[in-house]
């Protein structure tokens, strides 16, 4: 094998080597390296905030379906108060009518009673006046008849009383 | 999944390193040469020669490093292109350019350079006066004889792909990081390809090995060396010009690779791991053998790693390179399509090592950096 002087190759692979490494660690390896590095992060964080927005979607969905169920429960509570309230409405109504009603009827019949009594009243007036005019009649008709008068009397008092 | 890879990976290397080696132990002992008819450009500027086509040395050509780069023989004459040669001697630098040597590898002819005459002898420059004083055994292994050659700095085949494999690598990374500075999006193009690499080097190699909270310092270095090894891997199964070198299955680039995780490793490790490896949860009596054989394990990880790569993408070119041979050898059309077929075979496979060598060295690196970082409950 011809394999030359060896110093020749040794001397110029360490030169070559030696600078070819650090030219390409200063412009190749390091923007490639960092290149890579923050493409792998980016990659990374873009998997991880998918994730998190996924959760959080997940956790939207489990809030909405909460509210939902709340809000459902809600109008429920609502239907059932309002229809208590309707129920207790319409009972304090016909309570309330029925009281009404009843202390109308007892006006009513305080009225009627008060009307009767003056009706009455009136009554026993206008047969007061009648028994009087009556009276006059038979005592202009009857004076002579001092028997008859007195008989006459007694029989429209008794009638009277009857009233 | 780690587990896997290693079961795979092992099966691979396996298959791979076991092929070459019946055949390539000693190759100059049984080189197969037959008699073929390849004109040579002589170095004295003779006649054309008959030379013996030896599937050895086209081998050892090929995965061995050059000072030109050789593109194609056009009517028996080679279309080259020449690479500079940077020699340190002893009266002080030098640059020219490999074309002085005029192809000539035997030593046959000399460079006359401000006084001083070299000489080239199987791609390796020496003195042409201190050469002539060698033995033929320290000829070949030439290599280490640094008193009679200058100190050796070309850019040489294999140099020459790695500057060019560099810039194109910084450039294509360059525009994929401005491509994320334009586009906060998902990645496109390019970027789109090599983000699914990155990541998987911080997400299998790194954090599970060093740990979720250092990883990220050695991220720059893991990336490095995994994309530098896997495209000079691939670069080199590339057959023809600027590319086919055999840059990463030389084991020079693969020790200062393996050097470097080495170093890398030993300045990270903490105090654990030098507790460890000082003072072994042994016995007082046995630190003699233990601090030796911790300090060797220390050594045999990078080791390890060098021969590993070295081994896996020089036996893939080795094989690759002895099946086209086979042509040549047998001077028949006949074997192409087998050849072919086999050589696609091996190409194919050779791209999964190619990136599998890449990862098994960031994943052993990355391990290593680990076990030197880690914080144990116990002990």
């Amino acid at each position: 094998m011809n394999l030359t002087a060896p110093e020749s190759l040794i001397f110029w692979t360490t030169i070559i080597f030696i600078v070819f490494f650090l030219l390409l660690r200063k412009f190749a390896w390091k923007p490639i390296l960092g290149a890579v590095k923050g493409r792998e992060e980016s990659i990374n964080n873009a998997l991880a905030s998918a994730e998190s927005a996924r959760r959080e979607m997940q956790n939207l969905t489990a809030d909405n379906e909460r509210i939902l169920q709340e809000a459902r429960l809600e109008r429920d509570n609502m239907l059932k108060e309002a229809r208590e309230m309707k129920d207790k409405m319409v009972a304090d109504s016909k309570k309330e009518a029925q009281i009404q009603g009843e202390r109308m009827i007892a006006q009513a019949k305080i009225a009627i009673e008060a009307e009767k009594n003056a009706a009455m009243a009136e009554l026993k007036s206008q047969v007061s006046i009648l028994s009087l005019n009556i009276a006059e009649k038979l005592l202009k008709d009857q004076l002579s008849n001092k028997e008859a008068q007195t008989k006459l009397i007694e029989n429209m008092l008794g009638d009277v009383k009857l009233n | 999944m780690v587990f896997s890879n290693k079961l795979v990976q092992f099966v691979l290397v396996a298959l791979v390193v076991s092929i070459p080696y019946f055949g390539f132990a000693n190759p100059d002992a049984k080189s197969v040469s037959v008699a073929n008819e390849v004109i040579a450009e002589n170095p004295t500027g003779a006649a054309q020669e008959k030379e013996e086509f030896s599937a050895t040395k086209l081998i050892n050509d090929h995965i061995g490093d050059s000072h030109e780069f050789h593109i194609a023989d056009w009517n028996g004459h080679p279309i080259t292109f020449y690479l500079p040669v940077i020699l340190w001697t002893n009266n002080g630098l030098e640059i020219f350019s490999s074309e002085k040597f005029h192809h000539d590898n035997k030593a046959e002819h000399f460079v006359d350079q401000n006084g001083q005459k070299l000489v080239r002898y199987n791609e390796i420059i020496f003195y042409a006066d201190k050469f002539e004083m060698l033995t033929q055994d320290q000829k070949d292994n030439g290599a280490f004889e640094f008193g009679a050659r200058p100190l050796n700095f070309s850019i040489t085949k294999n140099v020459f792909s790695m500057f060019m494999s560099a810039i194109v690598m910084f450039l294509i990374f360059l525009v994929v990081a401005r491509s994320y500075k334009k586009n906060q999006l998902a990645p496109k193009g390019i970027a789109g390809f090599l983000e699914p690499l990155v990541t998987f080097v911080r997400d299998d190699i790194a954090r599970p090995n060093i740990g979720e909270k250092k990883y990220a310092q050695y991220m720059p270095y893991l990336l490095t060396i995994f994309f530098f090894i896997w495209i000079n891997n691939l670069i080199g199964l590339i057959p023809f010009f600027p590319f086919s070198s055999n840059l990463t299955g030389n084991i020079y680039f693969t020790f200062v690779l393996a050097f470097i995780t080495f170093i890398v490793t030993t300045l990270s490790g903490n105090k654990e791991y030098w507790g460890h490896i000082l003072t072994p949860p042994v016995p007082k009596a046995l630190y003699p053998i233990m601090i030796p054989v911790e300090i060797i394990g220390m050594l045999t990880k990078p080791f390890a790693l060098m021969i590993r790569l070295f081994a896996n993408i020089t036996a893939g070119h080795i094989i690759i390179l002895s099946l086209i041979s086979l042509i040549f050898i047998f001077e028949t059309l006949a074997v192409s399509p087998i050849s072919g077929a086999f050589v696609l075979f091996m190409l194919v496979l050779e791209m999964l090592v190619a990136a599998l060598q890449a990862y098994i060295f960031t994943l052993l690196s990355a391990l290593f950096i680990g076990q030197a970082v880690a914080e144990h409950d116990h002990h």
